[in-house]
């Protein structure tokens, strides 16, 4: 690895909480061929902070949160989560680990069983955290629905009697009801309303301020991770193009596709237009990445030299990194 | 909430459903009163069953006897009651038999990626044979008895089970829930209870009340062939068979147990046929 330590962005402590190395993921497709996922991501996230992982759909962002909790086993690379190698655990130290990290689904209606009332699907959770049946439990379950704005009564209700909103404002309650250290949200809120979408996301910030949370946010929708977060990790076909601070990244993207999808992003203010680059066709496929840089079949700017060598994720100082052969140190586009 | 219905509302609104539904309205009537028989044989039947009356053999339907008396004057209405309790309790422990070994066999079939292959390969080749044949050949091989008989055809109709919940087992897998509880550390045998089995009800459910019609016609046909229960316990199936030798001069006391099977049959499956539309989600919409 040729990367650098992460520089200080605003006040990021000096220890990350989770340092990720070559994270590779493939999956294997019939007739032997390889699905490459995931290649060679390295994130850091402080303590207390949120880091947003962009890209569209078939980037890899999901399986990178999937990884990171052990949901998919990885192929390769590292992960230290407060010193310990989290990729290094048996099955059973993982179960006891899991504890520490959890996840925020996307689908609000496939992430509660609708078999179960909401104080059973709290109850398994404070399972692990050895609260036994009884008074302690139904406090603490109560304790937690307040924390994310339900109350009470609604323990006794299932699923179903639920908007998808309060909803994920149950599988929030049931993430933290762990006290993990780590969470990933996978798209917490792209299956929501945008007026519920809005609530959710303050939700989340009062819980990151209140508890301390540190988060690995995931979303195809810039707005939504521009809002919520302090870092920005854009990934495009399995590896990162471009990491920075959210305002960097989103005032002055660097690299060409991270261009092109905050020009996409559509701009509350009709007087203000952007100039429109457009992105044709559809992201390749991993089974078959394209050589070199895997974003060059698309790239407006792309030289014949991206097909021969993968652009290594480069410190351009201001704690920025790119992965593009067309941006020199100091962010300059050559 | 109303466009966003899951499977518990739609739980909710079955019985409602089922009744909206003419045949499945008839088959409900028509099983509660051959249940209801069954279970009071003792206090509706006319006769004891075993009675014997060799003076009034053979005798046609009469007021005295309403179905008639078979070749050893014994009343028919009451041996058909009788054997109703058997072939229905039959019927309802080859559910169970193939239920228990059907969902364990497609949970883990379906849970577990690396017993798929094996256990698929399993249950295609138990479906690949003529499910009385397959029965005959298992109770020839375990000995007649309605013990073995249960068994026989509980291994036979297993595999229908099997394929359902190895299907369904699938879908759950992959669905959030069950990550969430794997993200939490819950033990996979829990999961497979808690968040795999309990959300399997209904398809199993569709499957064992046509497993339960299939099993009342299949223990009639192996009573009838002579693999059966004994032929001294009243079946429907061995009271046909008795009353085969009979059939020219007293056709009666093959065609009642012969018409209890058929209604009896008929009203299981035209529940299944219900149950399975209300219950798939592609099909309800058009309730």
């Amino acid at each position: 690895m040729t990367i650098a330590v992460a520089r200080d962005v605003d006040q990021a402590p000096a220890t990350p909480l989770i340092e990720v190395r070559g994270l590779v993921k493939h999956f294997y497709a019939p007739g032997g061929r390889i699905v490459h996922a995931v290649e060679d991501v390295d994130l850091t996230i402080g303590r207390g902070r949120i880091v947003g992982l962009v890209g569209e759909s078939g980037s890899g962002k999901t399986t990178v949160g999937r990884t990171l909790l052990r949901l998919i086993e990885p192929t390769g690379g590292r992960m230290s989560f407060d010193g310990t190698d989290v990729f290094a655990l048996s099955a059973r130290e993982m179960r006891q680990w899991r504890r520490r990290m959890q996840i925020i689904f996307q689908d609000p209606f496939s992430s509660l069983n609708p078999r179960l009332t909401i104080r059973a699907i709290i109850a398994e959770a404070l399972d692990t955290r050895g609260y036994a049946k009884g008074r302690a439990r139904l406090d603490r379950t109560v304790e937690l629905l307040e924390l994310v704005g339900l109350s009470a009564d609604h323990a006794s209700r299932y699923p179903h009697e639920f908007s998808g909103g309060q909803r994920q404002r149950i599988g929030i309650a049931r993430a933290l009801a762990v006290e993990p250290d780590f969470i990933v949200a996978d798209e917490p809120v792209s299956a929501l309303d945008v007026s519920i979408q809005a609530q959710v996301l303050n939700l989340m910030e009062d819980l990151r301020r209140r508890l301390g949370l540190t988060m690995l946010f995931i979303s195809h929708d810039l707005s939504v991770i521009a809002y919520a977060c302090d870092e920005i990790v854009v990934m495009y076909l399995g590896r990162v193009m471009e990491r920075g601070s959210s305002r960097d990244v989103r005032i002055a993207p660097l690299h060409p596709y991270s261009q092109a999808l905050i020009a996409a992003a559509p701009v509350p203010d009709p007087s203000r237009r952007r100039v429109h680059v457009p992105l044709g066709g559809d992201i390749p496929s991993p089974i078959a990445p394209p050589s070199g840089c895997v974003f060059r079949t698309r790239c407006p700017k792309a030289l014949p030299a991206c097909a021969e060598t993968v652009p290594p994720l480069t410190d351009v100082g201001q704690g920025r990194f790119v992965a593009c052969l067309r941006v020199g140190a100091g962010g300059v586009s050559l | 909430m109303a466009a966003t219905s899951t499977s518990m509302d739609a739980e909710r609104g079955i019985l409602a459903g089922l009744l909206r539904r003419p045949p499945a309205v008839a088959g409900l009537v028509v099983l509660v009163v051959i249940v209801a028989l069954a279970i009071f044989a003792s206090q509706v039947m006319p006769y004891p069953p075993g009675q014997l009356s060799i003076r009034s053999r053979l005798q046609g339907p009469s007021l005295l006897h309403l179905f008639g008396t078979d070749e050893f004057g014994r009343d028919v209405l009451s041996r058909t009651i009788h054997a109703g309790r058997i072939s229905l309790a039959v019927g309802g422990t080859v559910v169970v038999v193939s239920a228990l070994i059907g969902v364990t066999l497609g949970l883990f079939a379906g849970y577990f990626r690396r017993l798929d292959p094996p256990l698929s390969r399993l249950i295609d080749a138990m479906m690949a044979f003529p499910d009385i044949l397959l029965a005959i050949a298992l109770v020839a091989a375990l000995g007649p008895s309605a013990v073995n008989v249960v068994l026989a055809l509980g291994i036979v109709y297993a595999p229908r089970v099997a394929r359902v919940v190895r299907a369904s087992t699938l879908v759950i897998r992959e669905l959030a829930y069950v990550e969430a509880a794997r993200a939490l550390g819950v033990p996979t045998p829990v999961i497979l209870v808690r968040h795999v089995l309990r959300n399997l009800a209904s398809p199993v459910m569709v499957q064992g009340s046509f497993i339960f019609a299939n099993a009342i016609l299949a223990e009639a046909g192996l009573s009838f062939l002579g693999v059966g229960v004994s032929p001294d316990i009243p079946t429907w199936g061995t009271m046909i068979a008795m009353g085969r030798q009979f059939m020219d001069q007293a056709g009666w006391i093959m065609w009642f147990p012969g018409v209890a099977i058929i209604l009896s049959v008929m009203s299981l499956q035209l529940l299944g046929d219900a149950l399975r539309d209300l219950l798939d989600p592609r099909l309800s919409r058009t309730t």
